[in-house]
């Protein structure tokens, strides 16, 4: 029987959580995986620290992640990837966007936004692989498609699901008018 | 069809295959999708109604007609339509009726955490609760049968983490079932006392015989497990949770309807195992009907009262070991929720802090004004409970309080409860000042029309309510319009209104930033050669200014170009992509 994959996608409302659990969801339903995907709607999506959890195996009874359960932490934002370390397996994957958006204590002064975080989490004993997905998305067309960039980097950790598959994944979530922009996300992040 | 869906995608697809005509609700989290999916169907007459008491009773109206109707709310929207529930379970129905209710267990998006069970025991109306979309989709089929057998409105409560969380479902096709009949009927359905009280003991012989039915049907279920020594009874998420932490180990009794709740399933159950635990959110519902009936259970001395449960709580509770995580990073900044860049309510809520006013606030995106470094809001209770709050408020503390005190509350806010309050103010006369703040849209759950906004659910023309019209026409001669945009305009008026010997409504409008049909200008950016970092831009609690090596800094994917916060620059640092101020 095949173990549950635990994946948690995190970041600030407002940053696109959504469409990506959902991209993932879809492509690993197409494979024949069992799959629960759960979401955040409401208060906390007004700029407030978001998660979605999406699990996938043979059979998948919870649609939370609880600590030490996350194989893949997909973070759009470096502290969210932080904050939610304590999730993470010993040894797990942290793929993070290397955006760094300052929360309301720090803006206004009341705290200060924290230093190399990612050599802590890598210290934590995270394997973390940081990219630049906002570059890629704005080279692909758009700032708003830094989650796809961010989509196709960690679609190079599943050699299960073919590239293809990913890509009709994308057309099924995608509106038609946002495709092209979308896969152009994709590929520069897979190819990053 | 295989598909994975939202629970409350899947409960509306329910409704939809069951043949629902009618669908009336408010929005709430973690409720607002069931409606906005069910409003896809063109087959099914959906609508926003202004709160949910109305909403049941539209849903009521539809059953009575012979259709099978649905209304859908959140937890705190059940106290709101009490009244009618109560009195339906008396009347019973005549198309099949479902009231959806979702609770919020860990206050995602919510003032209480109350639990929502209460409720059908106390109006002794059925409750079914599913644990994932599946079951979802087939308990709302389900209720449609159990309503119109049973003679009564059916709830189904869900729950945060079912209501919002995907997974795989089976579609089939819609099939209506004839309408029923419509046939006056006073002594059923006119609830005065004579009548009423022939219809109470219908209502306990009808409790009596869906004792029958959740003794038998398989929506209550035991799962075999290898190791006797413990049983579980649970329902909902708590059963995934459970399952998660202790897969076929231990039997569980998994409970798909939750009032009435079976009495010998439960005796037989207790008796094939040593002990037995349950497992619920919230209040000990379960284990109380357990203890009442003479079998000896385990609850709230393992399980909190509060708050959501997971997996390792469970597995926690039943003495197993936890798993070995990444230590956490210490002294992490917290990420509260904010009003987003352009957001209209900033320049109002800004314009009250600074004066230090008293704020009497109301439920919406609006509640975020108490959060630093706005912090404006003294209170927030429900909804339509500033304005009601601020006349008591200014009567006990007299003149003192209505110079400096004000209320804050939403367009659909106003809608759905705040008229009465404010009829209230009109007729026992407090010189109170009432903030509306107008942002053409219902925004915390995600931009649903209202009766001020001139659409309805489906985004086509429908009725528009006039607020100013409304505000006069209550007798209130002092109703005034700013644009919160506009910082000089609001504090001038904001201060006239105070200043006035009679009460008076002041009108915030300007659109929510978010909507699609608001045009938004190019973002502004920083001199850095003029700003002086003094910070006034930063008192705003804008999420797009921050400081960078000592400057102001404007994040360009989040500014909108609102010019608020120019408008505090006292050295023009803060320009447009011209440089102009």
């Amino acid at each position: 029987m095949m173990q549950t994959v635990n994946i948690m996608i995190v970041g600030v409302g407002g940053q696109g959580s959504l469409l990506a659990s959902k991209l993932l969801g879809h492509v690993v339903m197409t494979k024949g995986y069992d799959v629960k995907v759960s979401e955040v709607h409401g208060m906390s999506q007004r700029g407030g620290s978001v998660v979605t959890y999406v699990r996938f195996g043979d059979k998948v009874y919870s649609p939370v992640i609880d600590k030490g359960e996350a194989d893949y932490i997909i973070s759009f934002e470096v502290l969210e990837a932080a904050r939610y370390l304590p999730f993470l397996k010993k040894g797990g994957k942290i793929i993070v966007n290397a955006q760094e958006i300052d929360p309301m204590p720090v803006i206004t002064g009341a705290a200060q936004y924290p230093e190399n975080l990612l050599d802590k989490m890598s210290a934590a004993g995270a394997d973390v692989s940081a990219m630049d997905a906002l570059s890629l998305a704005n080279e692909a067309g758009s700032p708003k498609a830094a989650n796809i960039a961010l989509m196709g980097r960690f679609s190079k950790f599943f050699g299960d699901i073919t590239e293809e598959e990913w890509l009709n994944s994308l057309e099924a979530c995608v509106p038609p008018k946002f495709l092209e922009l979308n896969k152009k996300a994709f590929y520069l992040g897979r190819n990053s | 069809m295989k598909e994975i869906m939202l629970g409350n995608k899947a409960f509306a697809r329910g409704l939809y295959e069951a043949g629902a005509a009618l669908v009336s609700s408010y929005p709430g989290t973690p409720s607002t999708e069931v409606t906005e999916e069910a409003a896809k169907y063109d087959e099914i007459y959906c609508e926003w109604a202004p709160n949910e008491k109305v909403a049941m009773e539209v849903a009521f109206g539809a059953s009575l007609a012979g259709k099978r109707s649905f209304c859908g709310m959140k937890h705190v929207g059940l106290n709101v339509a009490a009244d009618p529930l109560f009195t339906i379970s008396y009347t019973g129905v005549n198309g099949g009726m479902i009231i959806c209710v979702a609770d919020d267990p860990g206050m995602h998006s919510s003032q209480n955490e109350q639990d929502s069970r209460h409720y059908a025991i106390a109006s002794k109306v059925p409750m079914l609760e599913p644990s994932n979309s599946r079951e979802s989709l087939e308990f709302a089929k389900l209720a449609y049968e159990i309503s119109e057998q049973y003679d009564t409105p059916v709830i189904i409560k869900m729950c945060t983490r079912v209501a919002h969380s995907q997974s795989i479902v089976e579609t089939s096709e819609r099939v209506v079932p004839e309408p029923k009949k419509y046939e006056k009927n006073i002594a059923k359905y006119v609830m005065m006392p004579g009548n009423a009280i022939k219809r109470h003991p219908v209502v306990e012989q009808r409790t009596l015989d869906l004792i029958k039915y959740t003794e038998e049907t398989p929506l209550n279920r035991i799962e075999e497990g290898t190791d006797k020594s413990v049983g579980i009874i649970t329902s909902s998420t708590c059963y995934q949770y459970t399952k998660e932490a202790v897969g076929d180990k231990y039997p569980v009794l998994k409970l798909g309807m939750v009032n009435p709740l079976p009495v010998e399933k439960i005796k037989n159950f207790a008796k094939s195992v040593d002990k037995v635990i349950v497992i619920e959110e919230l209040d000990p519902i379960i284990e109380t009907h357990c203890k009442n009936i003479g079998v000896e259970v385990t609850g709230k001395e393992l399980f909190s009262l509060l708050g959501e449960f997971s997996q390792s709580v469970v597995a926690k509770a039943l003495g197993m070991p936890e798993k070995e995580a990444c230590p956490a990073i210490e002294g992490l900044p917290v990420r509260p929720p904010v009003m987003c860049a352009g957001c209209p309510h900033r320049g109002l809520f800004y314009t009250l802090s600074k004066h230090k006013l008293r704020v009497l606030g109301d439920i919406g995106c609006y509640t975020l004004g108490a959060v630093a470094p706005l912090s404006a809001t003294d209170m927030t209770l429900c909804m339509g409970a500033s304005i009601s709050s601020l006349h008591g408020f200014n009567k006990a503390m007299g003149e003192e309080s209505e110079k400096n005190t004000v209320c804050v509350i939403g367009d659909s806010t106003f809608m759905h409860s705040g008229m009465t309050s404010l009829a209230n103010i009109a007729y026992n006369q407090s010189n109170s000042t009432v903030i509306i703040l107008d942002n053409s849209i219902t925004g915390m759950t995600g931009h649903q029309q209202n009766p001020t906004t001139g659409y309805n659910i489906k985004g086509d023309p429908a009725g528009k309510i006039d607020l100013e019209a409304l505000c006069r026409s209550m007798g209130f001669n002092r109703v005034a319009v700013v644009d919160p945009y506009d910082l000089a305009e609001t504090e001038r008026v904001i201060k006239e209104e105070l200043a006035a010997d009679e009460a008076s409504v002041i009108i915030s409008r300007r659109p929510c930033a978010l909507l699609k049909y608001v045009k938004h200008k190019p973002s502004l950016h920083v001199d850095t050669d003029k700003c002086k970092s003094c910070r006034a831009c930063m008192k705003i609690g804008c999420p797009a200014i921050s400081f960078k090596e000592g400057k102001a800094h404007v994040d360009n994917t989040l500014c909108v170009g609102c010019g608020v916060c120019q408008q505090l620059c006292k050295f023009d640092a803060l320009v447009d992509e011209g440089g102009n101020v």
